[in-house]
């Protein structure tokens, strides 16, 4: 196992350097080190002199990817790539072009608040998901699982911000059960959690009865749940001690994989609920124009998303025998 | 007490969960398994009062805070780098610059701060000999402020203070021993804090010449202050010799952006000499300007003037605090009447009095009408009112409002999305809250802000620019079907003033009524005792004198116009068709280009257009600050300056330098008035219009009154936590009952799914 995993990590290095890349041309595509110096220095009374300034003092008066006024390796390690994207492959994130701070400290800080909704929300509704899921199979053909499969339609065919405005208006305003929108510590955050979980349940609950549904009638038509049922086994016992372990595999290819990004946090519901978590900062970074926080977030990005499939990979072998490190 | 009490909930909800997972109970109690859970839960949540949907903490119910919410976290709390009114919301309660506005008077005074008096400049010619204060700017050579500081102002406790036994500073060369468990300046335990002096002043003029701190109003400074251009060239040399020297020593594995970040570059400014600023004693210094400019007051009311002491610019230049985020830009040091207390700009940001703040009364005398309105019953009363300030992040408008009409916060704005709910227009055209607002007593105030926004032409085009009669005509007749009435009406909620010259109400040289009007675009209507927008067929004739009769020119072919614009968002394409209907009224073709704002920046600092729409937000309250938008040595294209437009009259010019250094007076308003006829015959811009701002206030806030120039106004109010207490509780008590119902339909709801399975295994069964 140890050294499939060295082997998967071997593989990232080109994939993470691909994405800073891409990520590197897609940047200055679209802003020129000019662009961000201006909008960074503000709209009003902005010079040439401080924008020649700026992109001095932070590194952006050098070629992107390659310096032709340079001999030998400098060529390649005099450019804004190499200088911002390295220090990235130890987890350096360093500090914002926009406001100084320092990247990695601030998604420490952010990240705990996203995960107190997202961790939440992931495990209720696989949990309801599984359950539901299973129950529709169960009452497959029968008119509960037609109205079932109509309501989980219908429950994904609403859009997301139409959940939340709408719970924050139902629970928050009409009810007055919960805050509309807010953050705390410790035992004072339930109170701001309860109402973006249940709305983030409920606007996954579709989505997931219907795919796991689908896994479910899958296995339930095989054979080794005929001869499960043939030995007498009640339907209880074959769905929740055969089926859903043989379904296992999909069920873990869709959710292992999510696990990493549950520190990223949700732009919508943080927006929304004005929870301090990491959720805009990709977005609001892209909009100040601000390329450190960016190639920090993708570069996360892609390393979590990396990590998520190698733990895929492992589960896999917990769940079937048959799966193996080759 | 209730956290004792929660306390006991959450052991149950513990014990609850551990024996649904089939362990034991931590603490022996009474516990039921899924029942307790819920239970727990339920408590949990309901057990901090009568009103469950409090953002608040219990213990904070009753208290003297004032809550109000912030939109986008600030960029820098730095004085010298801060330009926004984002950050202005907080930097102007915790610092201090040497003058103020009035908050009641108007039009706009400045009053002291922390300095004795308002400075009056003394000019000097070349010789060094006095001149009077009406000289002619050409013969002055010399303008000297002379600032003399109050004593006895104390700064904020800071740590940057702190000192040990030998009188040496106590937290400086920190080690990461020292910082464990510190997040922020608060968790410092020893705190000190020192008298305001002249060199604090001084340091903060300088820091404007920091390269490292890229002061946004250095170029304008280095125009005027004596020798800070060569200052802060003399700072970037040593910076960069500094930076230099570092790489060379580090070799080519050199990062520059870590090294700083561990060891942050120090300049010494003192190396090398700034004669626009002198130091006469500890409570005495002089600004020295090197041209006549009668504005330079204003600035000393705006944040760039700050005093910042030479120990907090020391104690922040430690990398251990720079890597922690302890910076100068998150954690002010001032004077002013509040101090930072919560630094999170991702959810709140809370400044509380500071207790060493110098005595400072609210105003007894304002503008008339102010006693009648209550505005003066807190005379003599001693600042700030409130105890605590509380901001928090809340980028959602539709979650602002509804907690806004909660009474989690005192005071809102309007946005379009929920302005029909609290304003309605009356027979007479006047704004005025609905009967909603009105029974809870929220309270409506509008003012006409400092701002204008505009639709330029391209004056260097060759279509639609230039100065002939012709080209002339044809802006006019534009600035007339661009009917902007129908504009605010449609796309403002009525919330704006249509512009008559770039000088908005409440300015200098702003003039109401029928001298006021822009005799181009509008006429008189004694009747009506109004402006009456000059009609479409008369625009069509001065399009037909322009050479486009119809919108054809000679050989038949349609008049084509780009309109370049940033906009995005919902309200952009229904506003572009505006534009292009109203152009389409003269026959003129309008092509939209809207290009993101990069683009659009560059086609504007090129030249790359011919109509745009742009904006601008006053600096100070002065008619220079919105006419030097106007003058050919501040085109964007040749000077990279603010005149968008390209505008260059030589007559506006001559006049522009006469008007800058002349005091508000009818010789002043005389010369504006000939500016304004020149620039409205010209037509650079449509003029567009003033944006009002409607601000809505509960009723237990006081002393409300809007000001638009100054940001330092939270010290003023006065809240009454005892009547929000109440309302509060009045208006968020829960409904239960549908509850209920929920749960009913769910238990019936499942019942025949119940039969059904044990039917199913029953059968099973068998």
């Amino acid at each position: 196992m140890l050294t499939y995993i060295i082997r998967r990590i071997l593989y990232a290095i080109p994939i993470v350097i691909g994405v800073n890349l891409l990520t590197a041309v897609l940047f200055f595509y679209v802003n020129t080190p000019d662009d961000m110096a201006r909008k960074i220095l503000g709209e009003k009374n902005v010079t040439a002199t401080q924008v020649e300034n700026w992109k001095r003092d932070h590194g952006y008066n050098l070629p992107v990817f390659f310096n032709g006024a340079e001999e030998g390796a400098a060529k390649i390690s005099e450019t804004i790539f190499f200088r911002k994207s390295l220090p990235l492959l130890w987890l350096d994130f360093g500090r914002s072009d926009r406001n100084n701070i320092d990247i990695g400290g601030e998604i420490k800080t952010r990240m705990f608040p996203s995960l107190a909704i997202s961790l939440p929300i992931f495990t209720c509704a696989l949990v309801l998901d599984l359950f539901l899921a299973m129950m529709l199979a169960y009452y497959r053909g029968t008119y509960l699982d037609i109205w079932g499969v109509v309501l989980a339609v219908v429950l994904m065919s609403v859009s997301t911000l139409f959940y939340i405005i709408g719970g924050q208006y139902l629970l928050g305003k009409v009810l007055k059960l919960f805050p509309i929108s807010g953050f705390d510590t410790g035992i004072d955050s339930i109170k701001f959690l309860v109402l973006p979980v249940v709305i983030g349940v409920l606007s996954s609950l579709g989505v997931g009865v219907r795919f796991y549904r689908t896994v479910f009638l899958e296995e339930i038509n095989r054979d080794y749940v005929r001869t499960a049922r043939a030995k007498g086994l009640g339907e209880g016992a074959v769905l929740f001690k055969h089926a859903l372990k043989n379904a296992m595999i999909p069920i873990l290819t869709n959710v292992v994989v999510s696990i990493p990004f549950l520190f990223y946090g949700s732009l919508i519901m943080e927006r929304f609920f004005a929870i301090p978590g990491l959720g805009s900062f990709t977005i609001d970074a892209i909009q100040a124009q601000d390329f450190a926080i960016v190639r920090s977030m993708v570069y996360l990005g892609s390393i979590l998303y990396i990590i998520g499939l190698i733990l895929t990979d492992i589960s896999y072998t917990l769940v079937d025998p048959r799966v193996r490190f080759e | 007490m209730i956290y004792n009490y929660r306390s006991v909930i959450l052991v149950t909800l513990l014990n609850s969960l551990r024996k649904y997972a089939g362990g034991g109970t931590i603490i022996k109690s009474p516990s039921v398994p899924l029942g307790g859970v819920l239970l727990g839960i339920f408590l949990v949540l309901f057990s901090g009062g009568c009103t469950p949907n409090d953002p608040y903490r219990a213990s904070e119910a009753g208290a003297n805070t004032f809550y109000s919410t912030f939109f986008e976290p600030p960029k820098h709390l730095d004085p010298a780098r801060a330009y926004s009114s984002e950050e202005y919301d907080f930097l102007a309660q915790i610092y201090e610059p040497p003058l103020q506005y009035h908050y009641l008077k108007r039009p706009y005074e400045l009053i002291p701060t922390t300095i004795e008096e308002v400075p009056s400049p003394i000019y000097y010619d070349k010789n060094g000999k006095r001149l009077t204060p009406d000289s002619a700017p050409g013969k002055v050579a010399k303008a000297v402020y002379e600032i003399k500081v109050r004593k006895g102002v104390l700064y904020q406790d800071h740590p940057a203070f702190a000192k040990g036994p030998d009188g040496s500073p106590l937290y400086m060369n920190l080690t990461p021993t020292d910082l464990k468990g510190i997040d922020g300046v608060n968790g410092f335990k020893v705190k000190g804090t020192r008298e305001l002096k002249s060199d604090d002043y001084i340091l903060e003029i300088m820091r404007l010449a920091d390269p490292e701190i890229e002061s946004p109003v250095l170029p304008i400074f280095e125009k005027y202050i004596l020798g800070l251009r060569e200052y802060s060239e003399a700072l970037r040399g040593d910076l960069d010799g500094i930076r230099k020297e570092r790489r060379a020593k580090a070799g080519v594995s050199y990062n520059q952006e870590a090294d700083e970040k561990e060891n942050p570059i120090i300049l010494d400014y003192q190396k090398h000499t700034l004669p626009g600023v002198e130091r006469v004693d500890d409570h005495t210094f002089r600004i020295i300007l090197k041209t006549k400019y009668p504005q330079f007051v204003y600035w000393l009311a705006m944040p760039f003037f700050s005093p910042v002491p030479e120990e907090a610019r020391l104690f922040y230049k430690q990398g251990l605090l720079a890597k922690k985020n302890i910076t100068i830009d998150r954690f002010p040091v001032g004077t002013g009447p509040y101090m930072m207390e919560t630094f999170n700009p991702n959810m709140e940001i809370i400044l509380s009095r500071n207790p060493n703040f110098h005595y400072e009364e609210y105003p007894k005398a304002g503008e008339d009408g102010d006693a009648d309105k209550g505005l003066l019953k807190d005379g003599g009363g001693r600042l700030p009112f409130a105890e605590k300030l509380v901001f928090k992040l809340e980028q959602e408008v539709i979650p602002r409002w509804n907690k806004f009409l909660q009474g989690y916060y005192d005071n809102s704005g309007i946005t379009s999305d929920s302005f029909d709910q609290a304003v309605s227009f009356s027979s007479a055209g006047e704004a005025e809250l609905t009967d909603a607002m009105k029974e809870r007593g929220i309270t409506l105030q509008t003012s006409v802000r400092p701002s204008i926004y505009y639709t330029g032409f391209n004056m260097d085009d060759d279509a639609i620019g230039g100065y002939s009669p012709e080209r002339q005509k044809l802006r006019q007749a534009v600035s007339i079907a661009l009917d902007f009435e129908e504009y605010i009406e449609i796309f403002n909620n009525g919330r704006g003033v249509p512009a008559m010259s770039p000088i908005p109400p409440g300015i200098f040289g702003h003039s109401e009524g029928r001298d006021g009007i822009n005799p181009y675009v509008y006429d008189w209507d004694s009747s009506k005792n109004r402006p009456v927008r000059k009609s479409l067929e008369y625009a069509r004739k001065l399009t037909a004198e322009a050479g486009y009769p119809n919108g054809r020119d000679k050989n038949g072919r349609p008049l084509v116009l780009t309109f370049d614009n940033p906009w995005t968002g919902a309200d952009s394409t229904p506003m572009i068709n505006w534009y292009i209907k109203r152009m389409r009224l003269l026959g003129i073709q309008l092509e939209n280009r809207t290009t993101d704002y990069n683009r659009f920046q560059e086609k504007m600092l090129k030249g790359n257009f011919q109509i745009f729409s742009w904006g601008w937000n006053a600096d100070y309250p002065d008619p220079e600050n919105f006419l030097f938008l106007l003058i050919g040595s501040n085109s964007k294209v040749r000077h990279q300056g603010e005149n968008v437009s390209n505008y260059s009259n030589p007559e506006f010019d001559r006049l522009f330098k006469v008007m800058e250094n002349m005091d508000s007076s009818p010789a002043r308003e005389k010369v504006i008035n000939e500016m304004l006829a020149i620039a409205q015959k010209d037509s650079p811009w449509v003029w567009g219009h003033h944006p009002v701002a409607f601000g809505l206030y509960h009723r237990w806030m006081s002393n409300v009154k809007p000001n638009s120039m100054a940001n330092n106004t939270i010290k003023y109010v006065r809240i009454d936590p005892e009547i929000r207490r109440k309302l509060r509780g009045e208006w968020n008590s829960p409904n239960l009952w549908p509850l209920a119902i929920i749960a009913a339909l769910l238990i019936l709801g499942s019942i025949p799914a119940v039969i059904s399975v044990r039917k199913k295994l029953g059968r099973a069964k068998r």
